[in-house]
């Protein structure tokens, strides 16, 4: 590239991802919120305030024990100072909230909040396809729908109230696809963990609405600790999305969550994730560190798991939403955006662990680095010596723009078996001017120009979001982007 | 001569790239209604003039002047250009993996009324326009769903720069090598696009090295462009010449 040339992209792109972080406002509202500040006192606490049985107490205290062994991980590509975890609080609560019966009852406050966010839960407003779990800080605000799934057996609810009200599903299944002791940060969310959504579809039910969690952090020195369990019985089928945001703040916030997914015989999930965290400003200062265990297991027979991400936000972000194929014939499926900008740091990808017969598994990473981000994919694929006729199929590719940005692509492939397939394909690639020049020429502005052949190249990914929420992401990658490009 | 002002000008014209001087001193005026038809050896700098011309920012202007409508447009942006006007259809045209070409088109066409009229259509008409478009140039609509020129033969890609020119309905639309590549019946279809596009409110300049195009698209003007400048000009009786005799005759005036 000329000098000239650079010109183009540096002309309008400087200003392209600096877009200012709409979500970032706090909001005051009555909290209750204990000491910083971990010990077992503190779990016990945790556990006492959400009147939980004995048998969840001591799964936290087993959790905490192993915790204390087990170290920070440190292979991945990803540089921050070591995490006090006394400064942390491990419970942060608004006020007023007993139990809901009501969406009325709700502090007009948090509804607010919510709505400010695009999630409207009033009655009036809410999402007429969509069932949604609004998560704040520490607990699970309001679940709307609720009622209207129920008469279709399926339950849907924040898991402290599944704890409460269905203490044998959540004794069957909690902490059987992560365990308890399966790295530092899913040991620490199994002792601490306050709240998340709990989604049980019963036999032969295909899931009438997409479910939804939407994770908000309010508390600036609160760490939020989610915790998502969701099971498919034989014969059925969920569509389900999270979302997260946080507001702004100069300290780093900690986010830890386990998500456990249950697939039994010809069921299938999917589940997407539109993660848009505060990513920490133009500096780097701030921003969430974002610690998340993301695992599924293909129990049954011919049983299917997606996950889809688009990751554009936190400062730190290390996530390998998995696949356990367990069962034969079950596939998995990993399809990835992630986006990072300034000082952003990304190790994200996939495991894939093929141990029934004729399992598949596809993996689609696009990573997109500015700034003077980094972004690491990490895969892990795996076939088992029982794995007969197992296919796998991989594909990262990477575009750089700007001068200082980095990726990078890990891919772990073990083999056990001379039957099996395993494909893995990667691309590093640049916006090319001429490109630009093309889209320019044919009266696009460069924003719009850069916009679109970044929407092109994440298209595979955005094509498996469920509809309602593809705009979003484009619209969200295309606001996260604006200023980024130099 | 034509007494009217030129729609497009090009004074004294020299342009760089990586400080290799490619146009020296080249002098055009097009006229609305007029086909220009720019041949030459390889090398002689045809493909520069058009990207200088919609503003390529590889190339640097070292001195002259282009003129659209009687204003300068040397500093202005390519986009700005596109506004305006000005149209290039590619010699190769560039792939966008993931695009849609209907996308691509429905944005590119929106684009242009939004900087020209700040109108804002809606996307139902928009579609409606873009499929008239297409088929008046004999397109199936399948062309529009697939991705831009991801996979398209060389014949399909030219076609849609075609599509693309009668989308965009430009004031004057450069073709460089549009022609190049294309079987007879690709040519002729292209032709008759290019010829139901072109009105006396429009003008076109054809970069070829064959007279076979001009057999289709007569144009009003042959030049003949050697080492960065015009060194002869005529009719088309200058194209069945060149077609016999080749370039090596003509000396530089």
């Amino acid at each position: 590239m000329t000098d000239q040339s650079d010109k183009i992209l540096n002309r309008d792109l400087i200003n392209l991802a600096n877009q200012p972080y709409k979500y970032g406002f706090r909001t005051n509202i009555e909290g209750d919120t204990i000491e910083k500040g971990l010990t077992e006192e503190v779990i016990r606490i945790i556990s006492k305030k959400k009147n939980e049985p004995e048998f969840l107490l001591n799964f936290r205290l087993r959790a905490y024990k192993k915790w204390k062994k087990i170290r920070c991980p440190e292979w991945a590509q990803l540089n921050f100072p070591e995490i006090n975890f006394q400064d942390i609080i491990y419970y942060s609560a608004p006020k007023q909230l007993e139990k809901l019966n009501n969406i009325n009852e709700v502090d007009p406050e948090l509804l607010n909040v919510f709505e400010k966010l695009g999630i409207p839960l009033t009655e009036q407003k809410r999402l007429t396809n969509v069932a949604v779990d609004a998560v704040f800080d520490s607990v699970s605000v309001v679940t709307t729908f609720q009622k209207e799934l129920e008469q279709y057996g399926v339950l849907f609810c924040p898991i402290s109230e599944a704890i409460q009200k269905y203490p044998e599903l959540i004794k069957k299944y909690l902490g059987t696809v992560v365990s308890i002791g399966d790295n530092y940060f899913a040991a620490l969310n199994s002792a601490v963990f306050t709240d998340g959504s709990f989604c049980y579809i019963p036999k032969n039910t295909k899931c009438p609405l997409e479910l939804s969690t939407y994770f908000r952090i309010n508390e600036q020195k609160s760490g939020q600790f989610e915790r998502t369990l969701i099971i498919a019985e034989e014969n059925s089928q969920v569509s389900y999305l999270e979302g997260c945001t946080a507001p702004k703040y100069d300290e780093n916030q900690l986010h830890a969550a386990i998500v456990e997914i249950i697939a039994l015989e010809n069921a299938t999930i999917k589940y997407s994730t539109v993660q848009n965290w505060y990513s920490g400003n133009k500096k780097g200062k701030g921003g969430v560190y974002n610690f998340v265990t993301k695992r599924g297991l293909c129990a049954g027979n011919n049983s299917k798991i997606s996950w889809t991400q688009v990751e554009t936000g936190s400062g730190i972000t290390w996530k390998y939403p998995s696949c356990l194929l367990v069962g034969n014939d079950s596939q998995g499926e990993f399809y990835s955006v992630s986006l990072t900008n300034n000082y952003q740091q990304t190790d994200t990808g996939s495991k894939m662990i093929h141990i029934g017969k004729n399992t598949k598994s596809r993996i689609v990473s696009k990573g997109i680095s500015t700034g003077n981000s980094k972004n690491t994919y990490r895969g892990f694929v795996n076939v088992n010596n029982k794995a007969l006729g197992a296919r796998n199929y991989s594909q990262c590719d990477s575009l750089l723009i700007g001068n200082s940005s980095n990726a990078n692509t890990f891919p772990y492939i073990f083999v056990q078996n001379s039957t099996a397939k395993v494909e893995h394909e990667a691309s590093a690639s640049t916006i090319d001017e001429e490109q630009i020049f093309y889209l320019l020429q044919r009266c696009f502005c460069v924003e719009k120009a850069i916009a679109t052949i970044i929407n092109g190249f994440c298209s595979e990914v955005y094509e498996k979001l469920p509809a309602e929420f593809s705009m979003e992401a484009d619209f969200l990658l295309s606001l996260k982007l604006e200023g980024s490009i130099g | 001569m034509n007494l009217k002002n030129p729609v497009l000008e090009i004074r004294n014209l020299r342009a760089s790239i990586n400080k290799t001087e490619i146009l020296k001193d080249l002098n055009l005026k097009i006229h609305k209604g007029e086909v220009h038809a720019i041949m030459g050896p390889n090398g002689s700098g045809k493909s520069t003039f058009s990207k200088v011309i919609a503003g390529h920012p590889a190339y640097k202007i070292l001195s002259g002047d282009i003129i659209f409508n009687g204003e300068s447009i040397l500093k202005l942006e390519p986009e700005e250009r596109a506004y305006l006007g000005i149209f290039l259809a590619f010699q190769y045209p560039i792939e966008i993996p993931g695009v849609t070409n209907l996308n691509f088109l429905e944005q590119a066409y929106s684009s242009k009324l939004k900087a020209t009229n700040n109108e804002d259509i809606d996307s139902f008409k928009i579609l409606e326009y873009i499929s008239r478009k297409a088929k008046s140039i004999n397109m199936s609509e399948t062309f529009l769903y697939r991705n831009l020129n991801e996979g398209f033969s060389g014949g399909e890609k030219k076609r849609n720069e075609i599509l693309q020119m009668v989308v965009l309905d430009p004031e004057v639309a450069i073709l460089d090598e549009t022609d190049s590549g294309l079987d007879i019946d690709a040519l002729q279809t292209i032709s008759k696009g290019i010829n139901t596009f072109m009105t006396d409110k429009k003008a076109i300049i054809l970069i070829t090295h064959y007279q076979r195009l001009l057999d289709y698209i007569k144009p009003t003007f042959v030049h003949v462009m050697r080492n960065g400048k015009i060194i002869k000009t005529g009719d088309f009786s200058l194209a069945q010449e060149l077609e016999l005799k080749g370039y090596e005759w003509i000396k530089e005036s």
